[in-house]
């Protein structure tokens, strides 16, 4: 049974022998004839990437993390996931990105910054190539969209529609105007 | 409770493992462990929720063939089965107290929608979200 792993030792190098080995009768196949040992330390790099997509994460380090070879890395993750590793990251710093765009009033420079790009170029670009559209135009629409969330989970829906910080700000103001009422000062005015 | 869903079933890789996992870091306890042959059944159970049994089972003969049982492996392992969700009391204090025992988390607690939520995996991959009950 390959089941016999241990868990603790994962985020160290690994005994990459073996993993390769095992790999290697099934580079022909489908996905299911890979490895499972394999599987689940490539998981790991996948779950460190949706966890911290905003970080950089050369091959070296991810391969570091399942405890596989850089190129064994690269080309297992794509036979697992579909996707080669950085583009699976860029997917994920994306979808960051466009939720941002949609739940936040960040400027686009600074979600750039946020979900990992080192330049506001380099987003726009990426953003545009991945999405068809540009990351404003994005904005645009999901704001617009807003108020179809009806068949969205409640937890959701919730967020999207909180108020904004404005209505927030105000509501505090008139709780201390209120507060204030027949206070020395409100007779002066 | 008379009628509901009683048992619903994880694929583990190594049900020994899981057993210890669900046990001795979540804090279920073991309801039927039984044995034929190759073949055990096992559940376990949140001591909240004794109307509802979480079976650890290991994909393979007699119930599935070979080459079904390592496609199920595979994609366990490389988390492809569906989401879980633990509610507990305290997902901070959960979290801490988990990581202490080495559980893998993927993310740490994040305060959204109202509650508070965190994400782990067991040592087969299954994936949990881990939320925090509103009151």
């Amino acid at each position: 049974m390959p089941s016999k792993v241990h868990p603790a030792r994962s985020e160290r190098p690994a005994p990459a022998g073996r993993v390769r080995r095992a790999a290697g009768a099934g580079t022909s196949g489908g996905p299911a004839s890979q490895d499972p040992v394999l599987l689940r330390r490539l998981l790991r790099a996948k779950d460190r990437m949706d966890a911290g997509s905003h970080e950089e994460w050369p091959v070296r380090r991810l391969a570091r993390v399942s405890g596989v070879s850089e190129a064994h890395f690269a080309r297992s993750f794509k036979q697992a996931f579909g996707v080669p590793p950085h583009r699976y990251l860029l997917t994920r710093r994306i979808e960051r990105a466009t939720a941002l765009l949609r739940d936040t009033d960040l400027s686009i420079t600074e979600i750039a910054f946020h979900t990992g790009w080192e330049s506001l170029g380099t987003f726009g670009r990426t953003f545009r190539d991945v999405t068809g559209e540009s990351p404003g135009a994005i904005r645009t629409r999901a704001r617009a969209a807003a108020h179809e969330l009806g068949r969205v989970p409640v937890c959701v829906v919730s967020a999207a529609h909180r108020p904004d910080l404005t209505i927030a700000v105000s509501e505090k103001r008139r709780r201390v105007a209120g507060g204030m009422i027949g206070s020395p000062r409100e007779e002066v005015r | 409770m008379s009628q509901g869903v009683e048992v619903v079933g994880l694929y583990v890789r190594d049900q020994e493992e899981a057993r210890a996992f669900y046990v001795e870091k979540l804090g279920f306890r073991v309801h039927t462990d039984v044995r034929n042959g190759d073949y055990r059944w096992l559940t376990v159970q949140h001591p909240d929720q004794p109307s509802f049994q979480l079976g650890l089972f290991a994909p393979g003969p007699p119930v599935l063939d070979a080459a079904t049982a390592q496609t199920l492996r595979a994609m366990v392992a490389k988390g492809a089965m569906p989401p879980l969700v633990l509610v507990v009391d305290d997902c901070r204090a959960a979290y801490d107290r988990m990581r202490v025992q080495g559980v893998e988390f993927t993310q740490e607690p994040v305060d959204r929608f109202g509650t508070v939520d965190a994400g782990f995996r067991d040592p087969s991959g299954n994936g949990w979200k881990m939320i925090q009950a509103r009151r």
